[in-house]
Protein backbone atom coordinates (compact mmCIF):
# COMPACT_ATOMS: atom_id res chain seq x y z
CA UNK A 1 0.00 0.00 0.00
CA UNK A 2 2.71 2.48 1.05
CA UNK A 3 4.78 1.35 -1.91
CA UNK A 4 1.94 1.91 -4.35
CA UNK A 5 1.77 5.51 -3.20
CA UNK A 6 5.09 6.28 -4.86
CA UNK A 7 4.56 8.80 -7.68
CA UNK A 8 6.38 6.67 -10.26
CA UNK A 9 3.72 3.98 -9.99
CA UNK A 10 0.74 6.30 -10.01
CA UNK A 11 -0.41 5.37 -13.50
CA UNK A 12 -0.39 1.70 -12.63
CA UNK A 13 -2.21 2.50 -9.39
CA UNK A 14 -4.87 4.35 -11.35
CA UNK A 15 -5.36 1.35 -13.60
CA UNK A 16 -5.99 -0.86 -10.59
CA UNK A 17 -8.27 1.60 -8.79
CA UNK A 18 -11.42 0.30 -10.41
CA UNK A 19 -10.80 -3.08 -8.75
CA UNK A 20 -12.13 -1.50 -5.54
CA UNK A 21 -15.54 -1.20 -7.16
CA UNK A 22 -15.50 -4.71 -8.59
CA UNK A 23 -17.50 -6.42 -5.80
CA UNK A 24 -20.18 -3.76 -6.03
CA UNK A 25 -20.53 -4.00 -9.79
CA UNK A 26 -20.48 -7.80 -9.71
CA UNK A 27 -23.29 -7.75 -7.16
CA UNK A 28 -25.29 -5.24 -9.20
CA UNK A 29 -24.68 -7.26 -12.36
CA UNK A 30 -25.82 -10.54 -10.79
CA UNK A 31 -28.83 -9.33 -8.83
CA UNK A 32 -30.07 -6.18 -10.58
CA UNK A 33 -28.86 -5.93 -14.16
CA UNK A 34 -28.81 -9.57 -15.21
CA UNK A 35 -32.34 -10.30 -13.85
CA UNK A 36 -33.64 -7.17 -15.58
CA UNK A 37 -32.03 -8.25 -18.85
CA UNK A 38 -33.58 -11.69 -18.47
CA UNK A 39 -37.03 -10.13 -18.35
CA UNK A 40 -36.18 -7.80 -21.22
CA UNK A 41 -34.89 -10.53 -23.49
CA UNK A 42 -37.80 -12.77 -22.49
CA UNK A 43 -40.21 -10.16 -23.81
CA UNK A 44 -38.62 -10.35 -27.24
CA UNK A 45 -39.29 -14.07 -27.84
CA UNK A 46 -42.46 -16.04 -28.40
CA UNK A 47 -43.28 -19.43 -26.84
CA UNK A 48 -41.33 -21.24 -29.60
CA UNK A 49 -38.24 -19.13 -29.01
CA UNK A 50 -38.47 -16.97 -32.12
CA UNK A 51 -37.57 -13.30 -32.04
CA UNK A 52 -40.79 -11.28 -32.11
CA UNK A 53 -42.52 -8.04 -31.24
CA UNK A 54 -45.96 -9.58 -30.95
CA UNK A 55 -45.66 -9.68 -27.14
CA UNK A 56 -45.77 -5.91 -27.09
CA UNK A 57 -48.66 -5.81 -29.55
CA UNK A 58 -50.55 -8.34 -27.42
CA UNK A 59 -50.34 -6.03 -24.42
CA UNK A 60 -53.55 -4.65 -25.88
CA UNK A 61 -55.67 -7.34 -24.19
CA UNK A 62 -58.53 -6.39 -21.81
CA UNK A 63 -56.94 -7.83 -18.65
CA UNK A 64 -53.65 -5.99 -19.13
CA UNK A 65 -55.18 -2.72 -20.37
CA UNK A 66 -57.53 -2.84 -17.40
CA UNK A 67 -54.71 -3.46 -14.95
CA UNK A 68 -52.63 -0.61 -16.39
CA UNK A 69 -55.65 1.68 -16.29
CA UNK A 70 -56.49 0.83 -12.68
CA UNK A 71 -52.88 1.28 -11.59
CA UNK A 72 -52.45 4.56 -13.42
CA UNK A 73 -55.75 5.98 -12.16
CA UNK A 74 -55.08 4.97 -8.56
CA UNK A 75 -51.51 6.29 -8.68
CA UNK A 76 -52.59 9.54 -10.29
CA UNK A 77 -55.37 10.14 -7.78
CA UNK A 78 -53.27 9.31 -4.74
CA UNK A 79 -50.36 11.36 -6.10
CA UNK A 80 -52.53 14.44 -6.65
CA UNK A 81 -54.41 13.90 -3.38
CA UNK A 82 -51.20 13.31 -1.45
CA UNK A 83 -49.55 16.34 -3.02
CA UNK A 84 -52.54 18.61 -2.33
CA UNK A 85 -53.19 17.61 1.28
CA UNK A 86 -49.47 17.19 1.95
CA UNK A 87 -48.91 20.74 0.73
CA UNK A 88 -51.67 22.03 3.04
CA UNK A 89 -50.19 20.21 6.02
CA UNK A 90 -46.69 21.36 5.09
CA UNK A 91 -47.96 24.93 4.78
CA UNK A 92 -49.57 24.66 8.22
CA UNK A 93 -46.31 23.33 9.68
CA UNK A 94 -44.15 26.11 8.21
CA UNK A 95 -46.47 29.14 8.39
CA UNK A 96 -49.04 28.15 11.00
CA UNK A 97 -47.25 29.46 14.10
CA UNK A 98 -47.75 26.05 15.62
CA UNK A 99 -46.01 25.23 18.90
CA UNK A 100 -42.54 23.84 18.37
CA UNK A 101 -43.30 20.44 19.95
CA UNK A 102 -46.24 19.95 17.58
CA UNK A 103 -44.13 20.74 14.51
CA UNK A 104 -41.46 18.29 15.64
CA UNK A 105 -44.13 15.68 16.38
CA UNK A 106 -45.69 16.11 12.93
CA UNK A 107 -42.36 15.86 11.13
CA UNK A 108 -41.28 12.80 13.12
CA UNK A 109 -44.62 11.14 12.51
CA UNK A 110 -44.39 11.85 8.78
CA UNK A 111 -40.91 10.31 8.71
CA UNK A 112 -42.41 7.19 10.23
CA UNK A 113 -45.63 7.08 8.23
CA UNK A 114 -43.87 7.60 4.88
CA UNK A 115 -42.11 4.28 5.51
CA UNK A 116 -45.36 2.59 6.36
CA UNK A 117 -47.39 0.46 4.11
CA UNK A 118 -47.62 -3.18 3.42
CA UNK A 119 -49.60 -5.72 5.36
CA UNK A 120 -49.91 -3.92 8.74
CA UNK A 121 -51.36 -0.84 7.04
CA UNK A 122 -53.98 -3.03 5.39
CA UNK A 123 -54.86 -4.49 8.80
CA UNK A 124 -55.33 -1.00 10.21
CA UNK A 125 -57.61 0.05 7.38
CA UNK A 126 -59.69 -3.10 7.83
CA UNK A 127 -59.94 -2.59 11.61
CA UNK A 128 -61.02 1.02 11.11
CA UNK A 129 -63.22 1.27 8.04
CA UNK A 130 -63.75 -2.39 7.17
CA UNK A 131 -67.29 -3.74 7.38
CA UNK A 132 -66.88 -4.38 11.10
CA UNK A 133 -64.35 -1.60 11.65
CA UNK A 134 -64.82 0.70 14.59
CA UNK A 135 -65.25 3.90 12.56
CA UNK A 136 -67.77 2.22 10.26
CA UNK A 137 -69.73 1.05 13.30
CA UNK A 138 -69.45 4.42 15.03
CA UNK A 139 -70.65 6.38 12.00
CA UNK A 140 -73.51 3.96 11.40
CA UNK A 141 -74.73 3.46 14.97
CA UNK A 142 -74.13 6.93 16.42
CA UNK A 143 -74.61 9.18 13.42
CA UNK A 144 -76.80 7.03 11.20
CA UNK A 145 -74.31 7.37 8.39
CA UNK A 146 -73.58 4.10 6.58
CA UNK A 147 -70.45 4.60 4.47
CA UNK A 148 -70.91 1.23 2.77
CA UNK A 149 -74.36 2.26 1.60
CA UNK A 150 -72.70 5.31 0.04
CA UNK A 151 -70.39 3.19 -2.12
CA UNK A 152 -67.29 3.17 0.05
CA UNK A 153 -65.57 -0.17 0.41
CA UNK A 154 -62.07 -1.25 1.36
CA UNK A 155 -62.22 -3.68 -1.56
CA UNK A 156 -62.67 -1.05 -4.25
CA UNK A 157 -60.51 1.93 -5.30
CA UNK A 158 -61.98 4.24 -2.61
CA UNK A 159 -60.54 2.02 0.14
CA UNK A 160 -57.20 1.71 -1.63
CA UNK A 161 -57.14 5.48 -2.10
CA UNK A 162 -57.47 5.96 1.63
CA UNK A 163 -54.82 3.35 2.39
CA UNK A 164 -52.33 4.82 -0.10
CA UNK A 165 -52.89 8.34 1.23
CA UNK A 166 -51.53 7.06 4.51
CA UNK A 167 -48.02 6.95 3.05
CA UNK A 168 -48.38 9.42 0.15
CA UNK A 169 -49.35 12.44 2.25
CA UNK A 170 -46.44 12.15 4.72
CA UNK A 171 -43.98 11.68 1.85
CA UNK A 172 -45.19 14.98 0.39
CA UNK A 173 -44.84 16.73 3.76
CA UNK A 174 -41.28 15.43 4.15
CA UNK A 175 -40.26 16.91 0.80
CA UNK A 176 -42.29 20.12 0.76
CA UNK A 177 -41.46 21.39 4.26
CA UNK A 178 -37.73 21.83 3.57
CA UNK A 179 -38.65 23.51 0.27
CA UNK A 180 -41.04 25.93 1.97
CA UNK A 181 -38.47 26.63 4.65
CA UNK A 182 -35.85 27.53 2.08
CA UNK A 183 -38.03 30.24 0.52
CA UNK A 184 -36.01 33.26 1.59
CA UNK A 185 -37.52 35.89 3.78
CA UNK A 186 -35.90 38.53 1.53
CA UNK A 187 -38.03 37.42 -1.40
CA UNK A 188 -41.20 38.06 0.52
CA UNK A 189 -39.86 41.38 1.82
CA UNK A 190 -38.86 42.43 -1.67
CA UNK A 191 -42.29 41.55 -3.00
CA UNK A 192 -44.02 43.38 -0.16
CA UNK A 193 -41.87 46.48 -0.57
CA UNK A 194 -43.01 46.58 -4.19
CA UNK A 195 -46.59 46.55 -2.92
CA UNK A 196 -47.47 42.90 -3.45
CA UNK A 197 -50.24 41.37 -1.40
CA UNK A 198 -49.77 38.00 0.25
CA UNK A 199 -51.72 36.38 -2.58
CA UNK A 200 -49.62 38.11 -5.25
CA UNK A 201 -46.44 37.02 -3.49
CA UNK A 202 -47.58 33.39 -3.69
CA UNK A 203 -48.85 33.70 -7.24
CA UNK A 204 -45.86 35.45 -8.78
CA UNK A 205 -42.92 34.54 -6.56
CA UNK A 206 -43.32 31.55 -4.27
CA UNK A 207 -45.37 29.19 -6.43
CA UNK A 208 -43.25 29.62 -9.58
CA UNK A 209 -40.16 28.83 -7.50
CA UNK A 210 -41.88 25.83 -5.95
CA UNK A 211 -43.35 24.52 -9.21
CA UNK A 212 -40.49 22.11 -10.07
CA UNK A 213 -40.56 20.74 -6.52
CA UNK A 214 -44.33 20.34 -6.53
CA UNK A 215 -44.34 18.70 -9.95
CA UNK A 216 -41.37 16.48 -9.17
CA UNK A 217 -42.79 15.31 -5.88
CA UNK A 218 -46.15 14.53 -7.46
CA UNK A 219 -44.35 12.38 -10.01
CA UNK A 220 -42.41 10.67 -7.23
CA UNK A 221 -45.67 9.94 -5.41
CA UNK A 222 -47.09 8.55 -8.63
CA UNK A 223 -44.15 6.17 -8.90
CA UNK A 224 -44.38 5.08 -5.29
CA UNK A 225 -48.06 4.19 -5.70
CA UNK A 226 -47.51 2.59 -9.11
CA UNK A 227 -44.95 0.12 -7.76
CA UNK A 228 -46.86 -0.70 -4.56
CA UNK A 229 -47.99 -4.29 -4.14
CA UNK A 230 -48.27 -5.46 -0.53
CA UNK A 231 -50.93 -3.02 0.69
CA UNK A 232 -53.26 -3.72 -2.23
CA UNK A 233 -52.68 -7.46 -2.02
CA UNK A 234 -53.40 -7.65 1.72
CA UNK A 235 -56.37 -5.28 1.50
CA UNK A 236 -58.23 -6.58 -1.53
CA UNK A 237 -56.81 -10.09 -1.68
CA UNK A 238 -55.96 -9.33 -5.30
CA UNK A 239 -59.57 -8.86 -6.41
CA UNK A 240 -58.88 -5.46 -7.99
CA UNK A 241 -56.55 -5.96 -10.95
CA UNK A 242 -53.58 -3.64 -10.51
CA UNK A 243 -50.56 -4.11 -12.72
CA UNK A 244 -48.34 -5.24 -9.82
CA UNK A 245 -50.95 -7.80 -8.71
CA UNK A 246 -51.31 -9.17 -12.24
CA UNK A 247 -47.52 -9.52 -12.42
CA UNK A 248 -47.75 -11.41 -9.12
CA UNK A 249 -50.25 -13.92 -10.47
CA UNK A 250 -48.17 -14.26 -13.62
CA UNK A 251 -45.15 -15.23 -11.48
CA UNK A 252 -47.11 -17.88 -9.57
CA UNK A 253 -48.44 -19.48 -12.71
CA UNK A 254 -48.53 -18.36 -16.29
CA UNK A 255 -52.10 -16.96 -16.14
CA UNK A 256 -51.67 -15.05 -19.38
CA UNK A 257 -50.83 -18.25 -21.22
CA UNK A 258 -47.73 -16.64 -22.70
CA UNK A 259 -44.58 -16.01 -20.63
CA UNK A 260 -43.35 -13.47 -23.19
CA UNK A 261 -46.46 -11.39 -22.65
CA UNK A 262 -45.76 -11.38 -18.90
CA UNK A 263 -42.26 -10.05 -19.56
CA UNK A 264 -43.60 -7.38 -21.91
CA UNK A 265 -46.04 -6.27 -19.21
CA UNK A 266 -43.21 -5.99 -16.69
CA UNK A 267 -41.15 -4.03 -19.18
CA UNK A 268 -43.98 -1.55 -19.69
CA UNK A 269 -44.06 -1.03 -15.95
CA UNK A 270 -40.30 -0.48 -15.68
CA UNK A 271 -40.43 2.03 -18.54
CA UNK A 272 -43.10 4.04 -16.70
CA UNK A 273 -41.15 3.91 -13.43
CA UNK A 274 -37.93 4.94 -15.19
CA UNK A 275 -39.71 7.88 -16.84
CA UNK A 276 -41.01 8.94 -13.41
CA UNK A 277 -37.59 8.83 -11.76
CA UNK A 278 -35.93 10.62 -14.70
CA UNK A 279 -38.57 13.36 -14.65
CA UNK A 280 -38.26 13.65 -10.90
CA UNK A 281 -34.48 14.02 -10.90
CA UNK A 282 -34.47 16.56 -13.73
CA UNK A 283 -37.14 18.62 -11.95
CA UNK A 284 -35.13 18.27 -8.74
CA UNK A 285 -32.12 19.80 -10.47
CA UNK A 286 -34.28 22.70 -11.66
CA UNK A 287 -35.62 23.21 -8.16
CA UNK A 288 -32.07 23.42 -6.80
CA UNK A 289 -31.40 26.55 -8.85
CA UNK A 290 -33.45 28.52 -6.32
CA UNK A 291 -33.87 26.29 -3.30
CA UNK A 292 -30.76 25.15 -1.52
CA UNK B 1 -48.53 36.30 10.49
CA UNK B 2 -52.23 37.14 10.50
CA UNK B 3 -54.37 35.24 12.97
CA UNK B 4 -56.56 33.79 10.23
CA UNK B 5 -53.74 31.50 9.16
CA UNK B 6 -53.43 30.14 12.66
CA UNK B 7 -57.02 28.95 12.67
CA UNK B 8 -56.53 27.44 9.24
CA UNK B 9 -53.32 25.70 10.32
CA UNK B 10 -54.92 24.19 13.41
CA UNK B 11 -57.88 23.03 11.34
CA UNK B 12 -55.56 21.24 8.90
CA UNK B 13 -53.45 19.73 11.68
CA UNK B 14 -56.51 18.42 13.55
CA UNK B 15 -57.91 16.96 10.35
CA UNK B 16 -54.55 15.33 9.63
CA UNK B 17 -54.30 14.00 13.18
CA UNK B 18 -57.74 12.41 12.85
CA UNK B 19 -56.84 10.83 9.53
CA UNK B 20 -53.56 9.42 10.82
CA UNK B 21 -54.41 8.52 14.39
CA UNK B 22 -57.87 7.00 13.96
CA UNK B 23 -56.59 3.93 12.05
CA UNK B 24 -53.96 3.33 14.73
CA UNK B 25 -56.56 3.70 17.45
CA UNK B 26 -58.89 1.44 15.47
CA UNK B 27 -56.23 -1.24 15.20
CA UNK B 28 -55.42 -1.07 18.90
CA UNK B 29 -59.11 -1.17 19.81
CA UNK B 30 -59.74 -4.11 17.51
CA UNK B 31 -56.74 -6.04 18.85
CA UNK B 32 -58.14 -5.83 22.41
CA UNK B 33 -61.61 -7.11 21.58
CA UNK B 34 -60.94 -10.80 20.97
CA UNK B 35 -63.00 -11.67 24.05
CA UNK B 36 -66.61 -10.63 23.55
CA UNK B 37 -67.83 -7.70 25.63
CA UNK B 38 -64.56 -6.80 27.35
CA UNK B 39 -61.07 -5.56 26.65
CA UNK B 40 -58.43 -8.27 26.87
CA UNK B 41 -54.99 -9.22 25.62
CA UNK B 42 -56.36 -12.51 24.30
CA UNK B 43 -55.38 -11.77 20.69
CA UNK B 44 -51.80 -11.09 21.78
CA UNK B 45 -51.73 -14.24 23.88
CA UNK B 46 -52.90 -16.24 20.89
CA UNK B 47 -50.27 -14.65 18.66
CA UNK B 48 -47.45 -15.37 21.08
CA UNK B 49 -48.55 -18.93 21.69
CA UNK B 50 -48.56 -19.69 17.96
CA UNK B 51 -45.31 -21.56 17.25
CA UNK B 52 -45.47 -20.38 13.63
CA UNK B 53 -45.36 -16.77 14.80
CA UNK B 54 -42.06 -17.14 16.64
CA UNK B 55 -40.64 -19.22 13.81
CA UNK B 56 -41.60 -16.64 11.17
CA UNK B 57 -40.49 -13.75 13.33
CA UNK B 58 -37.07 -15.16 14.09
CA UNK B 59 -36.63 -16.23 10.49
CA UNK B 60 -37.11 -12.61 9.47
CA UNK B 61 -34.93 -11.22 12.27
CA UNK B 62 -32.13 -13.55 11.23
CA UNK B 63 -32.46 -12.58 7.57
CA UNK B 64 -32.56 -8.91 8.52
CA UNK B 65 -29.32 -9.20 10.49
CA UNK B 66 -27.61 -11.09 7.66
CA UNK B 67 -28.82 -8.50 5.16
CA UNK B 68 -27.46 -5.69 7.32
CA UNK B 69 -24.09 -7.42 7.63
CA UNK B 70 -23.61 -8.19 3.95
CA UNK B 71 -25.06 -4.86 2.89
CA UNK B 72 -22.56 -2.94 4.99
CA UNK B 73 -19.68 -5.15 3.85
CA UNK B 74 -20.59 -4.30 0.26
CA UNK B 75 -21.66 -0.67 0.53
CA UNK B 76 -19.21 0.86 3.03
CA UNK B 77 -16.01 -0.11 1.15
CA UNK B 78 -17.63 0.89 -2.15
CA UNK B 79 -18.76 4.30 -0.92
CA UNK B 80 -15.40 4.81 0.76
CA UNK B 81 -13.55 3.93 -2.41
CA UNK B 82 -15.74 6.26 -4.48
CA UNK B 83 -15.16 9.10 -2.05
CA UNK B 84 -11.46 8.57 -1.75
CA UNK B 85 -10.15 7.26 -5.06
CA UNK B 86 -12.81 7.36 -7.76
CA UNK B 87 -14.99 10.45 -7.35
CA UNK B 88 -15.46 10.41 -11.11
CA UNK B 89 -17.37 7.14 -10.78
CA UNK B 90 -19.78 8.65 -8.32
CA UNK B 91 -22.60 9.26 -10.87
CA UNK B 92 -22.39 5.68 -12.15
CA UNK B 93 -22.44 4.14 -8.68
CA UNK B 94 -25.27 6.44 -7.62
CA UNK B 95 -27.26 5.52 -10.69
CA UNK B 96 -26.90 1.83 -9.87
CA UNK B 97 -27.93 2.38 -6.25
CA UNK B 98 -31.04 4.20 -7.46
CA UNK B 99 -32.08 1.42 -9.85
CA UNK B 100 -34.13 -0.36 -7.16
CA UNK B 101 -36.42 2.70 -7.19
CA UNK B 102 -37.17 2.01 -10.85
CA UNK B 103 -37.55 -1.74 -10.40
CA UNK B 104 -40.47 -2.44 -8.04
CA UNK B 105 -40.01 -5.39 -5.68
CA UNK B 106 -42.48 -7.53 -7.61
CA UNK B 107 -40.47 -6.99 -10.81
CA UNK B 108 -37.20 -7.67 -9.01
CA UNK B 109 -38.42 -10.99 -7.65
CA UNK B 110 -39.78 -11.91 -11.07
CA UNK B 111 -36.36 -11.29 -12.58
CA UNK B 112 -34.56 -13.16 -9.81
CA UNK B 113 -36.81 -16.20 -10.12
CA UNK B 114 -36.55 -16.34 -13.90
CA UNK B 115 -32.79 -15.88 -13.83
CA UNK B 116 -31.90 -18.26 -11.02
CA UNK B 117 -34.34 -21.09 -11.54
CA UNK B 118 -32.75 -22.41 -14.71
CA UNK B 119 -29.22 -23.39 -15.72
CA UNK B 120 -26.49 -22.20 -15.50
CA UNK B 121 -27.41 -20.69 -12.12
CA UNK B 122 -29.99 -22.81 -10.32
CA UNK B 123 -30.58 -21.33 -6.89
CA UNK B 124 -34.27 -21.90 -6.21
CA UNK B 125 -33.96 -25.65 -5.65
CA UNK B 126 -32.55 -25.73 -2.12
CA UNK B 127 -33.62 -23.58 0.82
CA UNK B 128 -30.04 -22.50 1.48
CA UNK B 129 -29.49 -21.01 -1.97
CA UNK B 130 -33.01 -19.57 -1.99
CA UNK B 131 -32.15 -17.77 1.23
CA UNK B 132 -29.04 -16.37 -0.44
CA UNK B 133 -31.30 -15.09 -3.19
CA UNK B 134 -33.69 -13.66 -0.60
CA UNK B 135 -30.90 -11.81 1.20
CA UNK B 136 -29.49 -10.52 -2.08
CA UNK B 137 -32.96 -9.25 -2.97
CA UNK B 138 -33.27 -7.50 0.40
CA UNK B 139 -29.85 -5.94 -0.18
CA UNK B 140 -31.08 -4.59 -3.51
CA UNK B 141 -34.32 -3.23 -2.04
CA UNK B 142 -32.56 -1.37 0.77
CA UNK B 143 -29.51 -0.32 -1.27
CA UNK B 144 -30.75 3.23 -2.04
CA UNK B 145 -31.24 3.96 1.66
CA UNK B 146 -28.08 2.31 2.91
CA UNK B 147 -25.88 3.87 0.22
CA UNK B 148 -27.41 7.29 0.79
CA UNK B 149 -26.86 7.07 4.57
CA UNK B 150 -23.26 5.87 4.27
CA UNK B 151 -22.38 8.34 1.52
CA UNK B 152 -23.78 11.27 3.51
CA UNK B 153 -21.77 10.12 6.50
CA UNK B 154 -18.58 9.84 4.44
CA UNK B 155 -18.98 13.28 2.90
CA UNK B 156 -19.16 14.78 6.37
CA UNK B 157 -15.74 13.23 7.12
CA UNK B 158 -12.44 14.24 5.64
CA UNK B 159 -11.84 10.83 4.09
CA UNK B 160 -8.56 11.76 2.43
CA UNK B 161 -6.92 13.16 5.56
CA UNK B 162 -8.11 10.26 7.71
CA UNK B 163 -6.86 7.72 5.19
CA UNK B 164 -3.49 9.37 4.69
CA UNK B 165 -2.99 9.78 8.43
CA UNK B 166 -3.75 6.08 8.93
CA UNK B 167 -1.43 5.12 6.08
CA UNK B 168 1.42 7.18 7.48
CA UNK B 169 1.02 5.15 10.66
CA UNK B 170 1.40 1.97 8.59
CA UNK B 171 -2.22 0.83 8.36
CA UNK B 172 -3.31 -1.19 5.34
CA UNK B 173 -6.63 -1.04 3.50
CA UNK B 174 -8.77 -3.38 5.66
CA UNK B 175 -7.33 -1.89 8.86
CA UNK B 176 -8.22 1.63 7.71
CA UNK B 177 -11.77 0.56 6.90
CA UNK B 178 -12.26 -1.39 10.08
CA UNK B 179 -10.49 0.84 12.62
CA UNK B 180 -10.84 4.32 11.11
CA UNK B 181 -13.76 4.54 8.68
CA UNK B 182 -16.30 2.23 10.38
CA UNK B 183 -16.01 3.86 13.83
CA UNK B 184 -16.35 7.33 12.33
CA UNK B 185 -19.45 6.28 10.43
CA UNK B 186 -21.20 4.81 13.44
CA UNK B 187 -24.27 7.05 13.13
CA UNK B 188 -24.68 6.59 9.37
CA UNK B 189 -24.16 2.84 9.62
CA UNK B 190 -26.70 2.56 12.39
CA UNK B 191 -29.38 4.45 10.52
CA UNK B 192 -28.71 2.36 7.40
CA UNK B 193 -28.93 -0.79 9.51
CA UNK B 194 -32.16 0.23 11.22
CA UNK B 195 -33.95 1.16 8.03
CA UNK B 196 -32.85 -2.19 6.59
CA UNK B 197 -34.21 -3.94 9.66
CA UNK B 198 -37.54 -2.10 9.47
CA UNK B 199 -37.86 -2.91 5.75
CA UNK B 200 -36.89 -6.58 5.93
CA UNK B 201 -38.92 -7.50 9.01
CA UNK B 202 -42.30 -6.87 7.38
CA UNK B 203 -41.35 -7.46 3.75
CA UNK B 204 -43.97 -9.49 1.89
CA UNK B 205 -43.13 -9.74 -1.79
CA UNK B 206 -39.68 -11.35 -1.95
CA UNK B 207 -40.36 -13.89 0.80
CA UNK B 208 -43.80 -14.70 -0.54
CA UNK B 209 -42.72 -15.39 -4.12
CA UNK B 210 -39.55 -17.20 -3.08
CA UNK B 211 -41.82 -19.22 -0.75
CA UNK B 212 -39.83 -18.69 2.44
CA UNK B 213 -41.52 -18.74 5.89
CA UNK B 214 -40.91 -15.08 6.75
CA UNK B 215 -42.91 -12.71 8.93
CA UNK B 216 -44.57 -10.82 6.04
CA UNK B 217 -46.21 -13.89 4.44
CA UNK B 218 -47.15 -15.09 7.93
CA UNK B 219 -48.97 -11.82 8.60
CA UNK B 220 -50.70 -12.01 5.25
CA UNK B 221 -51.97 -15.53 5.89
CA UNK B 222 -53.19 -14.51 9.35
CA UNK B 223 -55.03 -11.62 7.72
CA UNK B 224 -56.87 -14.07 5.50
CA UNK B 225 -57.74 -16.55 8.23
CA UNK B 226 -58.17 -14.72 11.54
CA UNK B 227 -60.10 -11.72 12.82
CA UNK B 228 -58.36 -10.21 15.85
CA UNK B 229 -54.85 -11.58 15.59
CA UNK B 230 -54.01 -9.46 12.52
CA UNK B 231 -54.78 -6.30 14.49
CA UNK B 232 -52.49 -7.48 17.29
CA UNK B 233 -49.78 -8.27 14.72
CA UNK B 234 -50.29 -4.84 13.20
CA UNK B 235 -49.73 -3.15 16.56
CA UNK B 236 -46.66 -5.31 17.23
CA UNK B 237 -45.10 -4.51 13.88
CA UNK B 238 -45.87 -0.80 14.27
CA UNK B 239 -44.10 -0.87 17.60
CA UNK B 240 -41.08 -2.55 15.98
CA UNK B 241 -40.95 -0.29 12.93
CA UNK B 242 -41.43 2.79 15.03
CA UNK B 243 -38.74 1.81 17.47
CA UNK B 244 -36.24 1.34 14.62
CA UNK B 245 -37.24 4.51 12.80
CA UNK B 246 -37.37 6.61 15.97
CA UNK B 247 -33.82 5.48 16.70
CA UNK B 248 -32.81 6.61 13.20
CA UNK B 249 -34.35 9.98 13.93
CA UNK B 250 -32.28 10.27 17.11
CA UNK B 251 -29.09 9.42 15.24
CA UNK B 252 -29.93 11.64 12.27
CA UNK B 253 -30.40 14.55 14.63
CA UNK B 254 -27.09 13.76 16.32
CA UNK B 255 -25.38 13.81 12.92
CA UNK B 256 -26.99 17.08 11.94
CA UNK B 257 -25.68 18.72 15.08
CA UNK B 258 -22.18 17.54 14.29
CA UNK B 259 -22.55 18.79 10.75
CA UNK B 260 -23.67 22.23 11.90
CA UNK B 261 -20.69 22.50 14.24
CA UNK B 262 -18.41 21.78 11.31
Amino acid sequence: MTESLAPARSSQKLALNWLGLLPFFLFALAFIIFPSLTLFSGSLFDAQGNLTFTNFLQLNTPLIVDAYQNSIMLSLQTALGGAFFGFLLGYAVVYGNLPRWLRTAIMTFCGLAANFGGVPLAFSIIATVGRTGFLTAFLRDQLGFDIYALGFSIYNPTGLFMAYMYFQLPLMVLIIVPALESLRREWREAAESLGATNWQYWQYVALPILTPTLLGTTILLFGSAFGAYATAQALTGGTLPLITLVIGTQIRGDVLGNPGLGYAMVLGMVVIMAACIAAYSSLQRQAERWLR
Amino acid sequence: MPKRINVFAWFIVILGALFFLLPIYGTLDFSLRARKGELSLLAYERVFSDPLFLQAFFFSVQKALLTIGFSLLLIVPTAYWVNWRLPRWRPVVELVTLMPFVIPAVVLVFGLIRTFSRPPFVMTRSTFTTDILLIAGYMVLTMPYVYRAVDTGLRALDVRTLTEAAQSLGANGPTILWRVIFPNLRGAILSGALITFATVIGELILASFLVRPAFGPYMESMGQNKAYEPAALGILSYALTWASLALIDVFARGNKQVASIR
